[in-house]
């Protein structure tokens, strides 16, 4: 299967300052086999674009730890403890975006828009310094569109071609993510022949997953933990 | 059985709801509405990607990637669909969600909220809030009235961050359920111990009662 790779082989991938998408609401739909190892790979000083920065010292909170993070794009980084240390010594830039800004700026990366306009935290702080417009009566704000050199996401299941399938709420930024990097690399539990996916169901298609990496994670209770 | 003010709360908003209502609930005690929706059908939005929330698992049953927006367990009901994030943000934008029920710092006499950011600390997390703030249909925010230093949420002009430039339609406490008409607060219900003369004081601006319970 050509798009199979451990993910030790991945480090060539990665070069310093790139910037990573990376899915996953709380570690739920999470790539944590992945993050594991980019952790470890020599590249580092990253951009990341995630909901959060991983949950529990899992997933993005060991890249972080590691020092490889410079700046975080996000909804959400008040859980995590560390972070916020770093943000306040100038160690760490964060981005604060509104959930659903966040995920309408990396569909729109994706999907070739340059920007779009939201009526989401009009007269707020995270809209100083951007653009206003009077729409049919209605103000919106102006936001950019995001792209991202690699994505990291999770998926529950791949066919050999990388056909993806997702699992209940771990799809969450997932499927925008596959679409809206140069590079995608695609975490999953199960891999399947071709054909054992019905293409009704099909939620991200081959042409967009570059590698799949299988998971080394599994269910167990209310965590995930690593199988041996 | 007499409930605390947390659940009354929540009570009283599972009765503002209708039936075939979509109605996503935020984190605190709009997640403790869910308990007190009854004999009417209510779909459940969470903004991770879910339509059609049920109660948590038991203990056996735990899947952590079936989580609402608070990451904890939950179950789903027959009709239930998942979504990506992008889709859910367009269903909440985009007038899909009857009832958004958020918690809150403060309220103002507009019914401008903030209920983002932590004071004296700093502002690292936003979330879903003002996504919901601005695009659901209605707006419910559930509060107990007074901080725990004891000085009332309900003020005349925000001192916190606002949440966002379009107002909300009611706010739901332990002594009264207000609406806000043009910068006038109207008291629409009032059950607490407070009359509502004792609640104006305790306020600290006019009020206006308007029972239309």
């Amino acid at each position: 299967m050509k798009k199979l790779r451990k993910p030790e082989e991945l480090s060539t991938l990665f070069e310093d300052s790139m910037r990573l998408l990376v899915g996953g609401f709380g570690i739920s739909g999470t790539p944590l086999t992945v993050l594991d190892a980019l952790a470890k790979f020599e590249a580092g000083n990253y951009e990341v674009v995630s909901n959060n920065l991983g949950d529990n010292g899992k997933g993005l909170h060991k890249v972080f730890m590691a020092g490889k993070i410079d700046k975080a794009i996000g909804s959400f980084f008040t859980i995590n403890k560390e972070a916020i240390e770093a943000w306040s010594k100038g160690e760490l830039k964060i981005e604060l975006l509104p959930q659903g800004t966040l995920a309408e700026a990396i569909r729109c990366g994706g999907a070739g828009i340059g920007g779009f306009y939201t009526p989401t935290a009009l007269g707020t702080k995270l809209a100083e310094g951007k653009e206003v417009r009077e729409i049919d009566g209605v103000r919106y704000l102006f936001e950019k569109a995001i792209k991202g050199d690699i994505a990291l996401i999770k998926a529950d299941k791949a066919d050999k071609a990388g056909n993806l399938v997702y699992h209940s709420t771990a799809r969450n930024f997932n499927p925008m993510m596959a679409t809206a990097a140069k590079i995608v690399i695609a975490e999953v539990d199960e891999i399947v022949e071709i054909g054992e996916i019905s293409p009704e169901e099909i939620v991200t298609p081959h042409i967009y997953v570059d590698y799949i990496v299988k998971s080394k994670y599994v269910k167990q209770g209310g965590s995930y933990i690593e199988a041996r | 059985m007499k409930l605390d003010n947390r659940e009354l709360i929540a009570k009283k908003i599972a009765e503002e709801l209708q039936d075939g209502d979509v109605v996503n609930l935020g984190v605190g005690i709009p997640t403790l509405v869910a308990k007190y929706i009854e004999n009417h059908n209510v779909y459940l939005q969470t903004e991770n990607g879910l339509i059609g929330m049920g109660p948590p698992p038991d203990k056996d049953n735990i899947d952590i990637d079936l989580i609402d927006a608070s990451k904890s367990p939950v179950t789903i009901t027959p009709e239930a669909s998942f979504f990506d994030s992008a889709f859910s943000f367009g269903m909440i934008r985009g007038g899909h969600v009857d009832v958004a029920v958020l918690g809150t710092l403060e309220v103002d006499c507009y019914g401008e909220i903030a209920n983002w950011s932590v004071p004296n600390q700093p502002i690292l997390g936003v979330g879903g809030a003002m996504d919901l703030v601005a695009g659901a249909k209605k707006v419910i925010v559930a509060s107990t009235l007074f901080t725990k230093d004891g000085s009332p949420k309900l003020v005349k002009k925000l001192t916190l961050e606002s949440s966002g430039e379009r107002k909300v339609d009611q706010f739901v406490t332990e002594y009264a359920n207000f609406v806000f008409q043009d910068g006038e607060v109207i008291v629409k219900d009032i059950y607490g111990s407070f009359s509502f003369e004792e609640l104006e004081e305790k306020i600290g601006f006019p009020l206006k009662l308007k029972i239309t319970k």
